[in-house]
């Protein structure tokens, strides 16, 4: 056969076979691998790489988390087996121990702080949008913060159901609608009901009069003040009058 | 600072659908294109972990992955063994598109298998200058020949391809 210039170049604009990248990072150990697994909030499909969790969600099929990790990681996803380590921290990490990594490339800086942020709030504990914007240094940046924790790649993981709005509503929850978010916070001990009780009346803080501090209401170092020693306070400016030092656990004014 | 891991992924996007038509100009046949294509960025990955910082930045990233894929076609040649040959067409189309489609595959394994007929010094220039589209100076960098020994091995082998006898063929 006689092969012209033309048919060359059309050779060169062959596109390469769909999966082949995926192939190539799996064999460099770099692809995202995820598995179903069984956990005190039911069946979560979880993403991981080597630099650690990349992904969780409750989605109703591997092929629907497959669609959804492409989506929002954009990067390639297989089925894979978790060590037993890692099966071992999963289960942990949803009963308050911390031992997981995070994989947050592609994400901000800015949401990279906020979900780091939100990593720390203790296990049965909460917090308002508004500390977590305070503490990471832009406190006028409520609103972006709420953004960077609707859009958490790895809720349940990284707890940003423990962020709620101050004025007592639950707030929304990408992992699932509030209603998710409150059956999560009330597996982890947290009176939601009552919670959201106090914020609405306008109560945000409690004072233990014997210790002279005042902390969020859930912060476990207020927990075992006798009822007839506890101050509900409405803000900061009243502890202050009282002569409540705001707690240096959970820091519920800067300080 | 960006992960080797980061820079990686993205090399991988940008150079997979290049260095797969590479491979497939190279060998003539689109299962040891992917082979060659996947060896080629695995070995590209070894190297980088390798590298420094400074030196990956610096790094013409399509010139030395065209180098790296030619010394893997180059290297599997030598192999002992019998090599993978496909009929043309023979292959099952992963998503059968219409029949327009079809007929290019076919006439795309053609050419790819012209190429495949030429000799290796010939071929070598014929892809890196007509299928890949890289300057004669790029591919002179990639062979590691004069520009001059690029330019008149692509002049024959274009002129095998068009059917012409080349008296001066393997003298």
């Amino acid at each position: 056969m006689s092969v012209s210039t033309a048919d060359l170049k059309r050779l060169g604009e062959v596109k390469a076979p769909a999966g082949m990248a995926e192939r190539v990072l799996a064999g460099a150990g770099l692809a995202d691998e995820y598995a179903r697994f069984d956990t005190v909030i039911g069946a979560v499909y979880v993403a991981w790489n080597r630099n650690g969790l990349s992904a969780a969600a409750r989605s109703r099929s591997a092929d629907e988390f497959e669609a959804y990790f492409r989506a929002e990681v954009r990067r390639a996803v297989r089925p894979g087996t978790p060590s037993d380590e890692m099966a071992h921290r999963i289960t942990d990490e949803l009963s308050g121990k911390r031992t997981l990594r995070f994989d947050l490339r592609g994400l901000t800086e800015f949401e990279q702080a906020v979900l780091r942020k939100a990593r720390e709030i203790p296990y049965g504990q909460v917090r308002p949008y508004s500390w977590v914007a305070r503490e990471i240094g832009h406190p006028s940046a409520v609103r972006a913060v709420g953004t960077a924790l609707a859009n958490n790649p790895i809720p349940y993981f990284i707890p940003c159901h423990r962020v709620v709005r101050a004025d007592g509503v639950i707030g929304n929850y990408g992992g699932g609608g509030p209603e998710a978010k409150k059956a999560i916070l009330a597996l982890e001990g947290v009176r939601v009901q009552q919670l959201a009780d106090l914020a609405r009346s306008g109560i945000r803080y409690q004072g233990v009069k014997t210790t002279g501090v005042y902390c969020y209401p859930t912060c476990h170092h207020g927990r075992r003040a006798l009822q007839r020693n506890v101050v509900w306070l409405h803000d900061a400016a009243e502890a202050r009058a009282a002569g409540f030092r705001p707690c240096k656990s959970c820091r519920p004014a800067a300080a | 600072m960006e992960g080797v891991e980061h820079v990686f992924e993205r090399m991988v996007h940008d150079h997979q659908d290049r260095l797969y038509a590479l491979g497939y100009a190279l060998t003539g046949n689109r299962h040891d294109a992917e082979e060659v294509a996947q060896d080629t960025l695995l070995r590209a990955y070894r190297a980088l972990v390798r590298y420094s910082p400074e030196r990956i930045r610096e790094l013409k990233q399509r010139a030395w992955l065209h180098r790296i894929a030619v010394n893997v076609v180059r290297n599997r040649n030598r192999r002992p063994g019998p090599r993978t040959v496909e009929l043309n067409g023979s292959e099952q189309d992963a998503a059968p598109g219409p029949e327009a489609r079809a007929l290019r595959r076919i006439e795309l394994d053609g050419v790819a298998a012209a190429l495949a007929c030429l000799p290796e010094r010939y071929r070598e220039a014929v892809v890196l200058r007509c299928v890949q589209d890289l300057s004669y100076a790029e591919a002179a960098e990639v062979l590691g020949q004069p520009v001059g020994t690029v330019k008149s091995n692509v002049h024959r082998g274009l002129r095998l391809l068009r059917g012409e006898n080349d008296e001066r063929f393997d003298s």
